[in-house]
């Protein structure tokens, strides 16, 4: 399949598949971290994540509407504004749903899956009747429009940079969150030993709601970036929940640097696929090998050593 | 409790209302129409009762038994398809005697794969085989591996992810996303009109009525039991000696065989077979037919299975916009409210009050995790 290429075209079909393998990731990398968050620490699977990204990207929606309607001056910067909304509104919502759902259900996490699967239909029929059936776009700002020219072979998307910046900037904010601040040190107490924690004066029902509002708030921003680089319908959520899963668990539930890792590998695999396959048969190759090295290795890719 | 015959009294009663139900009281009340509309539901029950061992006795929750289903809807729909692509039917085609979906897509001459299909005793074989032998696969990779819980249900939901984009994927070979369609006969035998529907809806329920009384066997088992004690202690039961994997495996295999029979017989009545049956949302509605039904209780999942597709169609067809919202509620309601289905409620509210003769109840099963 290489023979019809030469080396230099070779080099720059890597180099624009691995880019937009790179734009893949940093959508894997921000759906994955909340989740990594709910799953990997909390253990509970919800699987109306896609749906709280959903939401993220409805509220951009219309945070770029009503900057493009009262203040047309400042619409180049609603972005960070939306930003913050969304991550707001999917957080609030979460918690939410944390106080009436989940925590009644913390020790049947298959129930818990079935629980949250209800709600991404009830979510998802929330924003057909609010938003319509039809995918709605946003108009991106005009600093972020446009593409970088590396070579005279190689263009980047700058929208795609800016993803990819987003990506990485609330990686970073996370890691801190969880590994470096008094709240990160509670969260994991509570996961690893939540008797004990209790016993040692930590509000354990608290940080469970602070926990899961946190992660569906983080899905919120990813949304809020996802629609930067393409248009939400009210059931897009749920075409990514799988490949968000399979990445949260192909690196290993409770390890954030194995969820980035698993995320760069799985989307650079696809999209390097794709451009010598069809779409769907790179979709499936790359789901089969995730898949099968699961089955060959369960914890995944960076597991933490603990007895169970 | 002394082992006197196969069934409780109660049990056969409930047979009988149950066979009382299926093959007098809908063929009586229901237009030819909603008939076979009935059938098609009671095609999931054979997918509900397959979970409610599963899950219900094993603890092993399945989020891909749309694949079964699936994979033996699709081999039926095969044999079918091949039975009404006869060269003299498809003479108009650049390649005659071949399936349209595949003289649609350039291809050229029959698969190597899809030949079997031709024989009807091969297709009947491959229906109880496939899926018992991809079952095995997934089922020897996993358990023997103690994969077990949430992580069987996200893999096993990725592999219903897999099937279908590589069915949809693989258009000339499978029918793409329409599927299936245009089945004419079986064996000859024409199956769409009224009087064939009606009596493929017969054939149907009495294999269900054999599903139900295998399942009912199976758990009465010693292996049953076995099951039951896995699902509540499984490291006990492996330090007592026990194979843990191979008592999943095969109980993960013969849910698949069931489902697969449903689809088979899905494709029967409905007259074809699409993708849109395999996916991940028609695989995790096919949970909560079992998990209204109540999760313990086999023929539950036959009522599950019933109301929900009954209440689907309903509500559907009169509120659109609402269906979600209620399916949605009723996701939660079954989990949060009522954990073991309405088996479980008739066994709270109805079963006490009935002027029967009756032995100690039974210790409530707690719900699986």
């Amino acid at each position: 399949m290489f023979s019809d290429y030469s080396l230099s075209e070779l080099g720059a079909i890597f180099a624009m598949q691995g880019f937009a393998g790179l734009i893949l990731f940093s959508v894997f990398v921000l759906m994955a971290l909340g989740l990594a968050i709910i799953f990997g620490q909390m253990g509970v699977i919800n699987m109306a994540h896609g749906e709280f990204m959903i939401l993220g990207a409805y509220v951009t929606y219309l945070v770029s509407n009503a900057f493009a309607a009262y203040m047309p001056a400042l619409f180049g910067a609603y972005f960070f504004v939306a930003m913050v909304l969304a991550f707001c509104a999917s957080g609030l919502l979460g918690m939410a749903v944390e106080w009436a759902i989940i925590r009644h259900l913390y020790k049947r996490p298959l129930d818990t899956l079935l629980a949250t699967w209800g709600l991404s239909l009830m979510l998802q029929q929330a924003f057909r009747s609010l938003f319509g059936a039809r995918e709605v776009g946003v108009t991106i700002p005009d600093w972020m429009m446009g593409s970088m020219a590396v070579t005279d072979m190689i263009e980047v998307p700058i929208n795609g940079i800016f993803v990819m910046v987003l990506a990485l900037g609330i990686s970073a904010a996370i890691y801190v969150m969880m590994y470096r601040s008094g709240w990160g040190r509670q969260v994991r107490a509570v996961t690893q030993n939540r008797v004990m924690a209790g016993a040692v004066g930590i509000n354990t029902e608290r940080t469970d709601r602070m926990t899961f509002g946190i992660g569906c708030g983080v899905a919120g921003v990813a949304g809020a970036a996802f629609t930067m680089i393409g248009s939400t319908g009210p059931t897009s959520g749920q075409a990514y929940i799988v490949d968000t899963f399979l990445v949260v668990v192909f690196g290993g539930a409770a390890s954030l640097l194995g969820t980035i890792a698993s995320a760069f590998s799985i989307s650079q695999a696809q999209s390097i696929l794709e451009f010598f396959l069809s779409g769907s048969m790179a979709k499936v190759i790359t789901l089969l090998v995730v898949v099968g090295i699961l089955m060959l290795r369960p914890q995944g890719l960076f597991a933490m050593k603990l007895r169970k | 409790m002394t082992r006197t015959s196969f069934l409780k009294r109660d049990e056969a009663v409930g047979l009988a209302i149950l066979a009382l139900i299926i093959f007098v009281v809908f063929p009586v009340m229901l237009d030819d129409f909603r008939l076979n509309l009935f059938g098609k539901y009671l095609t999931y029950a054979f997918v509900a009762i397959g979970l409610v061992l599963c899950w219900g006795a094993g603890g092993i929750l399945s989020l891909g038994q749309g694949v079964f289903f699936g994979l033996g809807g699709y081999c039926m729909a095969m044999f079918l398809k091949l039975e009404a692509s006869t060269p003299e039917a498809t003479a108009i085609q650049s390649t005659p005697g071949i399936p349209d979906f595949m003289d649609w897509n350039q291809i050229t001459a029959l698969p190597v794969w899809w030949q079997p299909f031709d024989s009807f005793a091969l297709t009947l074989a491959a229906i109880l085989v496939v899926p018992a032998a991809f079952a095995f696969v997934i089922g020897f990779a996993m358990f023997r591996r103690r994969v077990s819980g949430v992580y069987f249900a996200i893999i096993t939901q990725a592999i219903a992810a897999i099937v279908t984009i590589l069915i949809i994927g693989q258009q000339g070979y499978t029918g793409g996303v329409n599927g299936i369609t245009d089945l004419r006969t079986l064996m000859g035998w024409d199956i769409r009109p009224d009087g064939a529907k009606t009596a493929l809806y017969f054939v149907n329920g009495v294999l269900l009525f054999v599903c139900l009384l295998v399942a009912m066997a199976i758990r009465k088992s010693k292996f049953g039991r076995v099951l039951v004690a896995m699902r509540d202690a499984e490291d006990r039961v492996r330090f007592s000696g026990y194979d843990v994997a191979s008592f999943k495996i095969f109980i993960f295999c013969v849910g698949a065989m069931m489902a697969s029979v449903g689809g088979a017989m899905f494709t029967l009545q409905v007259g074809f077979m699409s993708p849109t049956i395999v996916g991940i949302v028609p695989s995790i509605e096919m949970v909560i037919f079992c998990a209204v039904g109540g999760r313990h209780s086999l023929m539950g999942a036959v009522y599950g299975a019933l109301l929900v597709n009954w209440a689907k169609t309903t509500f559907s067809e009169s509120f659109p916009d609402l269906w979600l919202f209620g399916l949605g509620a009723l996701f939660i309601a079954v989990v949060m409210a009522f954990p073991n289905g309405l088996a479980g409620l008739y066994d709270d509210y109805v079963k006490p009050r009935l002027p029967m003769r009756r032995t100690a109840p039974a210790t409530q099963p707690q719900p699986a995790e």
